[in-house]
């Protein structure tokens, strides 16, 4: 595998590759080497968080990274630029992950350069870093990623995030549960696909309706923007609000994860119960890229057999 | 029962069996305004298709580009060369696992609409006439999608 651009590449044998090689890093059955190599990491779209943990993932095997930044205002669109810029930073790293507005930009340049590609997010397409690590937070804390009950609660008509979990996890014999505001729920095409793989799944608005069957509760955020106005927004609020009291019956395995930031979809008082997932969610998104940068530089086999 | 006879040419192409409604978008990309003589019958009877709608154009021989557009149009489509009145070759059209150039993209964000990249599209061989884009993976049905001629 040269690039991770899409979770609509893999096959469930290379995820389930992904998974491994994660457990393995954070084990510490192998140390990859990533001495004297360069990331740059082309962030045109602003990501603390994304930036943040590939950085560290690179640094926790003694690599190195460079950053490009586009302004708020600068996008890939310039022609020729965005071309030329990447065949540039080529020249200086080894790999080259990206993350921008534009839809398809992460696969463009893959073609376009000789370095291994990661996508870090293209628009609102795909983000398969972020898939592969709520994967690897659903496997470590279930054992399994097969027949879990899954709810996804939040935005999911924009939420590009619950999108590739819904896709990643549809290899798995999933049953999903997508709690939203009538007006944000799973498009069609999703539904579609989930329909034509025989995937059950149900509607509901109300988070806590269904929490007792639950194996993991995805939370994404909701925001303000998205409602038309401010009422409905406070009104909608509550239905999608997890709060401690609503854990009273829940699975034993149960899990609360989310991507973070947060804005309120999540009480804090959910954080000290046995069942707030999203802080070690975060510390498994290094592993998992880790894992990723190794396989894609290659040199792991080696690794491994040692 | 009759038949309506739609005039024969001398030398040009038949396009036949195109699934009916289709025609006149068929004949909008063909674009033959310029002094081709186009003949459109709709909605004719067929044994086989119900209805269909049948093209011809004098003087013109379709390329590879037009065929396949004919093919996302009307898949069933059959394409038949005329010299002499008389048939020189008869094709159905194929349509390709991808297709290059040839859609335009309907996404904005996708970066075939903002850069100097052709727009490449796969057709999804489980569901009719559905395509997807390489680049930003949305799926259109190909009434949604517009032709770059
Ligand atoms: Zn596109």
């Amino acid at each position: 595998m040269k690039n991770l651009i899409s979770m609509r590449d893999l096959s469930k044998e290379e995820i389930l590759y992904f998974m491994e090689i994660a457990r393995k890093i954070e084990n510490g059955e192998i140390n990859p080497d990533m001495n004297r190599k360069v990331a740059a990491l082309m962030f045109y779209e602003p990501s603390t968080r994304t930036h943040f943990s590939f950085a560290t993932a690179m640094k926790k095997m003694s690599g190195q990274t460079i950053t490009m930044r586009g302004s708020v205002n600068s996008s890939v669109s310039k022609g020729e630029t965005f071309a030329d810029t990447l065949q540039t930073i080529a020249q200086y790293a080894d790999i080259i992950v990206i993350r921008t507005a534009v839809e398809g930009s992460a696969r463009y340049a893959s073609e376009i350069v000789d370095v291994p590609v990661v996508n870090a997010g293209d628009g609102a397409n795909q983000h398969p870093t972020q898939a592969l690590l709520d994967l690897y937070s659903i496997i470590k804390t279930q054992g399994t990623l097969e027949n879990l009950t899954i709810g996804v609660a939040g935005d999911l008509k924009f939420g590009r995030t619950v999108h590739s979990l819904v896709q990643a996890m549809s290899d798995f014999n999933p049953k999903f549960k997508f709690i939203s505001p009538s007006f944000l729920k799973m498009p069609s095409y999703i539904k579609d696909d989930l329909k034509e793989k025989n995937i059950e799944f149900e509607e509901l608005e109300e988070i806590d309706k269904k929490i007792d069957e639950l194996d993991i509760l995805y939370v994404t955020r909701v925001q303000k923007e998205r409602f038309a106005d401010l009422e409905d927004y406070e009104k909608a609020k509550g239905s999608y609000t997890l709060k401690k009291s609503m854990l009273d019956n829940v699975k034993d395995n149960f899990k609360v994860m989310h991507p973070l930031p947060r804005v309120g979809e999540i009480q804090t008082d959910v954080d000290d119960t046995k069942y707030a997932y999203y802080f070690p969610q975060a510390k498994n998104g290094v592993f998992m890229r880790q894992a990723i940068i190794s396989i894609l530089l290659g040199g792991l086999d080696e690794t491994i057999e040692s | 029962m009759k038949q309506l006879k739609v005039d024969a040419i001398k030398n040009g192409t038949v396009i036949d069996h195109i699934q009916a409604g289709k025609g006149l978008i068929i004949a909008d990309f063909l674009k033959t305004g310029r002094g081709n003589v186009m003949m459109i019958g709709m909605n004719l009877q067929s044994k086989s298709f119900g209805k269909k709608d049948i093209i011809k154009i004098e003087n013109k021989t379709l390329t590879s580009i037009e065929m396949s557009s004919i093919a996302l149009i009307s898949p069933k489509a059959t394409i038949t060369k005329i010299k002499d009145f008389k048939i020189e070759g008869k094709k159905k059209v194929e349509l390709q696992n991808e297709i290059e150039s040839l859609i335009i993209c309907p996404n904005p964000k996708c970066i075939t609409n903002m850069d100097e990249v052709n727009s490449v599209f796969y057709v999804t061989q489980d569901e009719n006439n559905v395509v997807r884009c390489k680049y930003c993976e949305k799926k259109y049905s190909v009434d949604e999608i517009k032709i770059r001629i």
